[in-house]
């Protein structure tokens, strides 16, 4: 490992191959931040970790992570050292809505890598960076949990689950000098929605988010939209009467 | 998704597929004919196939670097933006540099670019050590002068058509500051143009830009720049204690396509202030930042809006040493004679190169814009048969519109190169608008 900025909180970044989370471990190492990236394969990751290394100077270290393993965020927390104060979590699942209607697996499987997965480690390392007394706990939700849509509403409810769960961490961390961020990013530009004809005025580039995610932590922010159209948006969404709302098709 | 190339023309609904990764790539190679694309740099359609276009974007890894040699290895959707600014402050510059950095390392090998140095450095495929190259099977191929050594040399130059670039291992060069030191000299004539080249061929960098609206006597009058890395000690003191440190300059965008007559106008003002306005022939030098001295159009993003939504293209051509002088005399006349297109025009003189497909030659460089509109591509077949005629060809990075006859007699290797494509399955398979076009 090379040499990193001393005195800089160590982040890991759950989910670090995604586009997204590559975005989001390069600014934290721009500005000096000792990394661990976690995913699930790690061979890959080496590369990325590399790739930081070499750009930025900073340490990184790569470990299998899967956010389905519960009984195993316990001891992957553990192993992590030095321990990050920053702990980002962006692992998520689109799946297909349609799929997920037809088969409760589909569903099931989209709900626990957005909700439970996603809740409880963030759980756990809330649980260790309590004992020290500081630390930012940041999730990536979307929008898509603001209000159940028709079309997309498995996903839709485990974010919704998810932003609900970050929400009520929050408010039970806030006197104890913990931070946590919900990152609802909209639309953004990434493998999971290749191929779809996003409208570019709504579409935010993976590094977008992630400066965005660096400047509310700097800032203290609670919770962000990346593009500030999507707070307008969401709000007229979420004041549709829902007589209205179960006729759109949107 | 509509792309086109740097010139807006032309433009056309690709589908396209993102390369993340070796496996995505493999996932849709049986999907040909298809090929890779860079930034999107280059003018015409060598980096579009509407069938499937490869996105390097998100190939875009760092993958070694060896500070005790300067030897890096990356990704091919690496921006030589990015090289810069990681490795300018470590002491380290690309070896060749096109007149943008909007570039990626696969497009500046697949175009085998050439930069103001090219008659001391050659052209950028020089540098590359070794590359990995993906060919149309699937299979990832380690090629360098010793092994595939018929595919590493058709896929320098070779317009991505041999397979894709995956990445590439090349030799970034040592400075000691992030600035040059220039000096400008100005040519009356192009007899004291082509001899200010001559002399100042131990300098690194030179080029001239050249009034293509001045005939007769004043034919070919220029100003030609040439420039060095400044060292440590010749820096102004308010740098000079972090010579490394490149400046930061805010970037502007064009914010709406122009009509197509203003970048000329623009272009011709910075040329007559600076040519009136130096009293010397040679002006002292100066020192400017390295951003200055090679980017100067990077800093208006978006700037080929100026030329209106119908799009332009460059015309650039290189003629043998031996009758260059002859031919640019040739050339400026048809311009000057029409009126039409660029006012000014990029003219370097190349140093020795013979590659399979690479457009530098040892001879004369000339580059210059033209809007696209119907008078210019009869000027521009015009122009096609005096570069012909003297033996020069076109540079495919910039062409949009040539024919597959004036391709082939400027490029003698092709046979060859068809040969080496047949051979690792290509041919058919990495396709761009531009093979097709020239029936390749
Ligand atoms: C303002 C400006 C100034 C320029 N100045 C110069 C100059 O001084 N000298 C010079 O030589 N050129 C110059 N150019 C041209 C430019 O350097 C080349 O066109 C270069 O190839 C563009 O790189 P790109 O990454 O944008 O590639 P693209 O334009 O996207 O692609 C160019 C070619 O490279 C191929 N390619 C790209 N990536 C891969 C890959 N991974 N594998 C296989 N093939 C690939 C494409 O198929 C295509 O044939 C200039 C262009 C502009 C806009
Ligand atoms: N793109 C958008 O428009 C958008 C909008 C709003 C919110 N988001 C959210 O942003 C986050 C990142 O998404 P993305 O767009 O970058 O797409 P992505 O590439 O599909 O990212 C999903 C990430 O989740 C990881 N993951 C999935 N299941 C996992 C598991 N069981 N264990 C560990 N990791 C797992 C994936 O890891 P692998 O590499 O191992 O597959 C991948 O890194 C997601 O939470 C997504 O919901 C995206």
């Amino acid at each position: 490992m090379t040499a990193s900025v001393a005195g800089k909180d160590p982040v890991l970044v759950l989910g670090a191959m995604s586009d997204i989370g590559r975005a989001i471990a390069q600014a934290y190492a721009a500005e000096g931040h000792p990394l661990h990236l976690a995913a699930r394969h790690p061979e890959r990751l080496e590369t990325e970790a590399e790739d930081i290394r070499i750009r930025h100077n900073v340490a990184v270290a790569t470990h299998a992570f899967d956010v389905l393993d519960l009984e195993g965020h316990g001891p992957f927390l553990d192993g992590l050292d030095p321990a990050p104060s920053v702990v980002v979590c962006v692992v998520g699942l689109l799946g297909d809505q349609q799929r997920s209607v037809e088969d409760p697996a589909a569903a099931e499987l989209v709900m626990r890598t957005n909700y439970i997965g996603p809740s409880l480690i963030l759980e756990a390392a809330a649980k260790r960076l309590e004992r020290r007394g500081q630390g930012v706990l940041i999730g990536v939700s979307s929008v898509a949990g603001d209000r159940g849509r028709g079309s997309n509403y498995v996903y839709g409810s485990a974010k919704a689950g998810f932003t609900a769960y970050l929400s009520g961490l929050r408010a039970r961390l806030c006197k104890s000098g913990l931070r946590v961020i919900t990152v609802k990013p909209g639309f953004v530009d990434t493998r999971m929605t290749e191929g779809m004809d996003l409208p570019k005025r709504l579409t935010a580039q993976p590094e977008e988010v992630a400066k965005a995610v660096i400047a509310a932590h700097r800032q203290g922010r609670d919770v962000i939209y990346v593009r500030p159209i999507w707070r307008m948006i969401m709000t007229a969404i979420r004041v549709l009467p829902e007589p209205v709302f179960k006729r759109v098709k949107i | 998704m509509m792309l086109s190339g740097w010139g807006n023309f032309p433009r056309l609904d690709c589908r396209v597929a993102a390369m993340r990764g070796v496996e995505d790539i493999r996932a849709v190679l049986d999907e040909a004919p298809l090929i890779a694309r860079g930034n999107g740099r280059s003018y015409g359609d060598a980096a579009l196939q509407p069938h499937l276009t490869l996105l390097s974007r998100h190939l875009d890894r760092f993958l070694a670097f060896d500070p005790a040699n300067g030897r890096l290895t990356c990704e091919a959707g690496v921006r030589l933006e990015t090289i810069l600014e990681v490795f300018v402050p470590r002491g380290w510059f690309p070896p060749v540099t096109p007149g943008t950095k909007f570039v990626t390392v696969g497009g500046m090998i697949a175009s085998d670019v050439h930069g103001k140095n090219h008659h001391v450095a050659g052209s950028f495929g020089r540098h590359v050590e070794s590359m990995r190259v993906m060919v149309a099977d699937g299979r990832i191929l380690e090629c360098s002068r010793q092994e595939h050594a018929d595919l590493f040399a058709a896929t320098i130059g070779g317009m991505g058509l041999t397979g894709i670039i995956l990445s590439a291992s090349f030799r970034l060069l040592p400075i000691q500051s992030a600035w040059i030191r220039q000096e400008t000299i100005r040519a009356t004539t192009l007899e004291e143009t082509l001899e200010a080249f001559e002399e100042s061929a131990d300098w690194t960098y030179t080029v001239s830009w050249i009034d293509c609206l001045q005939g007769g006597k004043c034919q070919g009058r220029s100003l030609l720049t040439r420039g060095e890395h400044a060292m440590p000690d010749e820096l102004p003191a308010e740098v000079a204690s972090q010579p490394l440190q490149p400046r930061r300059k805010r970037l502007k965008r064009v914010p709406m396509d122009f009509p197509s007559w203003a970048l000329n106008s623009w272009s011709v003002r910075a040329f007559n202030a600076l040519y009136y306005g130096a009293a010397p022939k040679t002006a002292a030098p100066r020192i400017v930042d390295y951003d200055s001295f090679f980017y100067p159009l990077d800093a208006i993003l978006e700037w080929n809006r100026i030329y209106g939504r119908h799009g332009f293209t460059q015309y650039q051509c290189v003629l043998p040493k031996q009758a260059g002088r002859e031919g640019l005399r040739r050339l400026l006349n048809t311009i000057q004679k029409t009126g039409s297109g660029s006012f000014l025009a990029v003219l370097k003189l190349f140093g020795k190169q013979d590659d399979l497909m690479s457009f530098p030659m040892e001879g004369y460089t000339l580059a210059l814009d033209f809007p696209l509109r119907g008078p210019t591509l009869g000027l521009l077949l015009e122009l096609d048969a005096i570069v012909a005629d003297h033996g020069g060809r076109l540079y495919l990075a910039k062409d949009a519109r040539s024919t597959p006859h004036m391709f082939r007699k400027g490029y003698p290797g092709v046979e060859r190169f068809q040969e080496i494509r047949a051979h690792y399955g290509a041919r058919g398979k990495m396709q761009s608008l531009q093979a097709e076009r020239l029936d390749l």
